[in-house]
């Protein structure tokens, strides 16, 4: 029985590669959604600084590095059909730690190299520590 | 050998064995799910630019800065150029799953001269910069902003390659298994570096002409 249920096992296993590679089909629908949301999402950031609707820097950095995470996350479902499925939650599993992995590092320079700047720069008056903090991107 | 006794109870206990193998047993994916822990490596390395990029983006050194030096429309014209590359390669995909030859090798084309017109007006921008004095030498700033969009240029010219190489393996060999599972290689390379591209415009390009 057991050498049946193997066979039996492995034709089905076989149809489904041939079928797709494990993927779901790319739709047509699929690709011109994200499209669509990517041309929305990238038009409306450059809007907003080329014709300067918000005057405050830092709440437009915070308002266009929003859309750029939406956006990425468009593309990677529209484009790159990231799903929980995929590769049996494999690539969803290194995505994650990529992902933790990217914030660590980002977070984590920025915010110590900004205090070795405003802390350990020899002769570096109270003012101009202030100048920094603003022009921290 | 217990074919004896095929109980529900034994239908059920098959069942659950092959929803378990069929799970476990995935050989011919593995160059799929490797390449794309390939890429999140190469994720890795676009953050320790974009790292660097954001800690030395402010250090001038007296010279130019991004308000300066970006001309934002011609920015706009190739975040136009790389996006459009992204939808005709996702063309070239569906073609393929129809198993169109012609077609797809077209979509192919149309993608890599879109991803040409890219790096063309990425280089005639460094070009202007490094005209202008503002070279890579120039400053901190200058520095880290060449190498984290020169790598992603970088990128892009190995992709054009990669896809001209495709598409004398396709004219050649046909769609054959093997040629479209290296067509969906690339298309997750050529998909994934368009969302490099968004954090390129949105962290370098937008927020540095922010004052």
């Amino acid at each position: 029985m057991s050498a049946h249920i193997e066979s039996h096992d492995h034709h089905d296993a076989h149809d489904h590669h041939e079928h797709d590679d494990g993927h779901a089909p790319s739709t047509l629908k699929g690709y011109m959604m994200g499209f669509f949301l990517a041309v929305v999402l990238t038009a409306i950031p450059f809007w907003l600084v080329m014709d300067k609707v918000i005057p405050n820097s830092q709440t437009l950095a915070v308002v266009i590095l929003t859309f750029a995470a939406i956006q990425i996350v468009v593309h990677m479902v529209y484009f790159l059909h990231m799903n929980t499925k995929a590769e049996g939650g494999w690539s969803m599993l290194a995505l994650i730690f990529t992902l933790v992995m990217v914030v660590i590092t980002l977070s984590g320079s920025i915010w110590v190299m900004y205090h070795m700047n405003s802390n350990m720069m020899p002769g570096m008056s109270h003012e101009m520590t202030e100048q920094q903090a603003k022009n921290l991107p | 050998m217990s074919d004896m006794h095929a109980t529900p109870s034994a239908a059920i206990a098959e069942q659950d064995i092959e929803f378990w193998m069929s799970k476990d047993h995935h050989p011919a994916n593995g160059t799929l799910l490797g390449f794309w822990i390939y890429l999140m490596s190469d994720c890795l390395i676009f953050a320790c630019l974009f790292a660097t990029y954001g800690v030395l983006g402010r250090s001038y050194a007296g010279g130019p800065s991004g308000a300066d030096l970006f001309d934002l429309p011609l920015v706009a014209v190739n975040t136009t150029m790389l996006l459009l590359s992204s939808i005709t390669y996702g063309f070239a995909v569906l073609e393929m799953q129809k198993n169109r030859r012609g077609t797809m090798m077209a979509w192919l084309i149309v993608t890599g001269l879109f991803g040409a017109a890219f790096l063309g007006i990425e280089l005639f921008e460094f070009a202007h910069l490094i005209h202008e004095g503002a070279g890579p030498q120039r400053s901190a700033f200058l520095s880290s902003f060449f190498t984290l969009v020169g790598t992603h240029g970088l990128h892009v010219t190995f992709g054009i390659i990669w896809l001209i190489t495709l598409l004398f393996q396709v004219g050649r060999f046909g769609l054959t298994p093997a040629n479209k599972r290296r067509i969906m290689c690339l298309s997750m390379f050529w998909h994934f570096l368009d969302v490099v591209w968004v954090g390129v415009f949105t962290f370098v390009y937008l927020m540095g002409v922010l004052p």
